[in-house]
């Protein structure tokens, strides 16, 4: 095991049909991939083309209906309400809409103190907990006396997902899904997301799986980088060599939507829309 | 939350509809602190006694003060309750029957209608087209316009145990008053008494009670019922759902009041309490909520809150009672008050149908309608037997009805003006 660099997630096949009938849709379609430990891993795409759900299906929330998951080299089992705890002790997310993220009940404290329970049980005393609330709070620039007593919803989309990130900094799970962090806020927080994202992972060492339709994003934080489309995952292989010399046409497609990436590209055909 | 109450607070409508609720409330919980009678002691010895006071004959010959006003309209007062118009009208056209001159009689004037009639009326004679009933009513008209214009008090006579003969004791004059709270006893009826002789108020608010305590019941067990259901049938989906719907497909298409007229009257009479019913409309009325509660948690199931919740490794019962069951909890309650409303419907469509609670125990609003119904209270012009009844029916299921659109338009924003 420790002479190759070691297979964290691995996917044969995978397969995602919705629906019955007419009304089926192929939202993943026989997928391959093999995510390696401690690695970012980017999986573009337009909107659409199956990331959510083939994320869903990393994480165990929806069933595929063909193929094979391995986690750590095993097949994935997660039959039984124990297993499945298991596994979210080691694959945790970060979802696309933090809006809709949080239940609107819970205050930010018992968000927070579900995940302090799920990873040290209830042997923590009052004290350690809000301890390490506090913590991760401050590893994400928040504060946590201002946050105590309020609702996730009393939050701005870009203070939402840094709560994500502190989730994520109590759990310290091996892998990390990342479903369009920061799609959702605006590009002064986007920055801030990132540099925590990356600033955890190379404190706690994780595998993400960074899920974005922006290819110049994905250039930008990955090592490895998986193009699909309409469910289907036609170019991978290292940023560099997907990005800098991509083989599929709508790989170049995607890149050309967006500019300024390299020096390579040729800015006169961006068309920009002056407003 | 506290947001949430102050702005159901500030609907109109939900406002009007909880005052109306509350009104009846209190009624149900102060009356019997002051009418302490059984609701369904028997106090009247005949049916139909109208609305009004009703003061003791005896006390009030008895009283030790007797007051003598001198009142100007008081002979007249007395006339006219004693000859109404419609009975002038009658008076004339027996007279002109018996063949008195139309234009010789005045029915405005008393004292000569009076004496036209005294003269020519006699409760032998057969005017041609008259019926039995018409005639017995002249007969009785007769008895009571005797001495009518007297101006003489009524003798007041006892037996002397000595002598066994009737010896004056007292007079009672035409002047004479007594005041009332002097009276030793006095009942008022507001709402008269009905068929049995029941005071009709009192029975009508233990009617109020007892059927607001059905609709409650019914509407909780359908509610628990609906709930459980829709939570897991909507929740986890597969066969749990398939079976659930089947089950609550099968009593959608069966009307519920047919199923619960069936079991009603499998019960039988002896068995039917106000809780039975109220149980067995329970357990007839839950498919709606079923079926809303479920189409709700679908949409519910898969948003991302929950899959937080499952990834932080909650079981299904903490998803369901935390994260799915706030959402509809608004939708819950006002599918509730429907429930309570049209139980409270429910009961007395069926008591009305003669199915409803035992009759001896305790009234129910449909009762006292069924009760009403079957001694012709509405074909007797009874109004008070039964008009109370249907306000009280009307105000309930109103007032609810008004809650409900008003919590509709708190929590649904598409409906906020
Ligand atoms: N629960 C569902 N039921 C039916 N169809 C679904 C469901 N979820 C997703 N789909 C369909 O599957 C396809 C892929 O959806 P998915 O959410 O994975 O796209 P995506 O790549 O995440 O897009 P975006 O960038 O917009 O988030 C879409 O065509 C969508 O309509
Ligand atoms: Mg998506």
């Amino acid at each position: 095991m420790a002479d190759k660099i070691s297979s964290c997630l691995k996917g044969e096949g995978l397969t995602k049909i919705f629906g019955v009938g007419r009304r089926k849709t192929l939202a993943v379609d026989h997928v391959d991939f093999d995510f390696c430990e401690g690695k970012i891993v980017s999986i573009v795409g337009e909107s659409g083309s199956g990331k959510t759900t083939l994320a869903k299906m990393l994480l165990g929330l929806i069933k595929p209906t063909e193929g094979e998951i391995y986690f750590q080299g095993k097949k994935r089992d997660i039959s039984s309400q124990k297993k499945r705890r298991e596994y979210w002790k080691n694959i945790q997310a970060i979802f696309q809409d933090p809006y809709s993220s949080f239940n609107i009940f819970n205050k930010i404290d018992a968000v927070l103190l579900d995940c302090i329970k799920m990873r040290d049980g209830k042997k923590l005393t009052n004290e350690q907990k809000v301890a390490m609330m506090a913590e991760a709070c401050s590893f994400v620039n928040l504060k946590f006396d201002e946050l105590t007593n309020k609702y996730p919803f009393e939050l701005s989309g870009g203070q939402m997902q840094r709560l994500m990130i502190a989730r994520i900094f109590i759990l310290k799970p091996k892998v990390l899904l990342a479903d369009e962090p920061t799609s959702m806020i605006d590009a002064c927080s986007r920055a801030t997301i990132l540099d925590m994202l990356m600033k955890l992972r190379d404190e706690i060492g994780m595998t993400i799986v960074f899920i974005t339709h922006d290819i110049g994003l994905a250039y930008y934080v990955s090592d490895t980088v998986y193009i699909m489309e309409h469910g289907r995952i036609i170019e991978s292989g290292s940023a560099d060599e997907v990005i800098l010399h991509p083989k599929e046409a709508y790989t170049q497609r995607l890149i050309s939507d967006v500019p300024k990436i390299h020096e390579e590209w040729d800015l006169s055909t961006v068309q920009y829309s002056v407003s | 939350m506290k947001q949430t109450l102050q702005q159901v607070f500030h609907s109109g409508k939900f406002i009007v509809g909880f005052v109306i609720f509350m009104a009846l409330l209190l009624l149900v919980i102060i009356y019997p602190l002051f009418i302490k009678d059984a609701p369904l002691a028997i106090i009247a010895q005949g049916s139909f006694f109208p609305p009004g006071t009703y003061v003791n004959i005896y006390d009030s010959i008895n009283t030790t003060d007797i007051y003598t006003l001198n009142l100007q309209d008081a002979a007249a007062n007395r006339i006219s309750s004693k000859l109404s118009n419609d009975d002038r009208e009658a008076m004339k056209e027996w007279l002109i029957g018996d063949g008195v001159p139309a234009d010789q009689i005045d029915t405005s004037d008393t004292a000569s209608l009076l004496d036209l009639w005294e003269k020519n009326y006699d409760p032998q004679k057969n005017i041609p087209g008259m019926i039995f009933a018409q005639k017995r009513y002249y007969q009785r008209l007769n008895d009571s316009v005797q001495g009518i214009l007297s101006t003489e008090g009524e003798i007041l006579a006892a037996l002397n145990p000595e002598t066994g003969t009737l010896e004056q004791i007292g007079t009672v004059n035409q002047s004479d008053y007594v005041n009332i709270d002097q009276v030793a006893n006095v009942r008022v009826l507001p709402l008269g008494t009905d068929n049995f002789g029941r005071d009709v108020l009192t029975e009508l608010v233990k009617a109020i009670e007892v059927s607001l305590e059905i609709g409650f019941v019914a509407g909780i067990v359908a509610t628990l019922i609906g709930l459980t259901l829709g939570l897991l049938s909507g929740y986890i989906g597969g066969w749990v759902d398939d079976m659930i719907m089947f089950v609550t497909n099968l009593f959608t298409v069966i009307p519920s009041f047919v199923l619960l007229v069936l079991i009603s009257f499998s019960i039988g009479q002896e068995q039917r309490g106000a809780v039975t019913i109220a149980i067995v409309i329970g357990l007839t009325s839950w498919v709606w909520t079923t079926r809303a509660v479920r189409s709700q948690v679908i949409s519910l199931r898969n948003r991302d809150h929950v899959n937080l919740s499952k990834i932080a490794g909650h079981s299904i019962f903490h998803i369901i009672l935390n994260d799915i069951l706030p959402y509809i909890a608004s939708y819950v309650v006002m599918a509730l008050i429907l429930q309570i409303s049209s139980a409270i419907l429910a009961e007395a469509s069926l008591s009305i149908l003669g199915l409803g609670p035992k009759t001896s125990v305790v009234p129910t609003l449909g009762l006292m309608m069924n009760w009403a119904m079957i001694y012709q209270a509405e074909i007797l012009g009874k109004w008070w037997a039964y008009f109370p009844v249907i306000v009280a029916i009307a105000l309930i299921t109103f007032s609810m009805n008004l809650m409900n659109t008003g919590l509709d338009q708190v929590f649904n924003p598409a409906l906020r003006d």
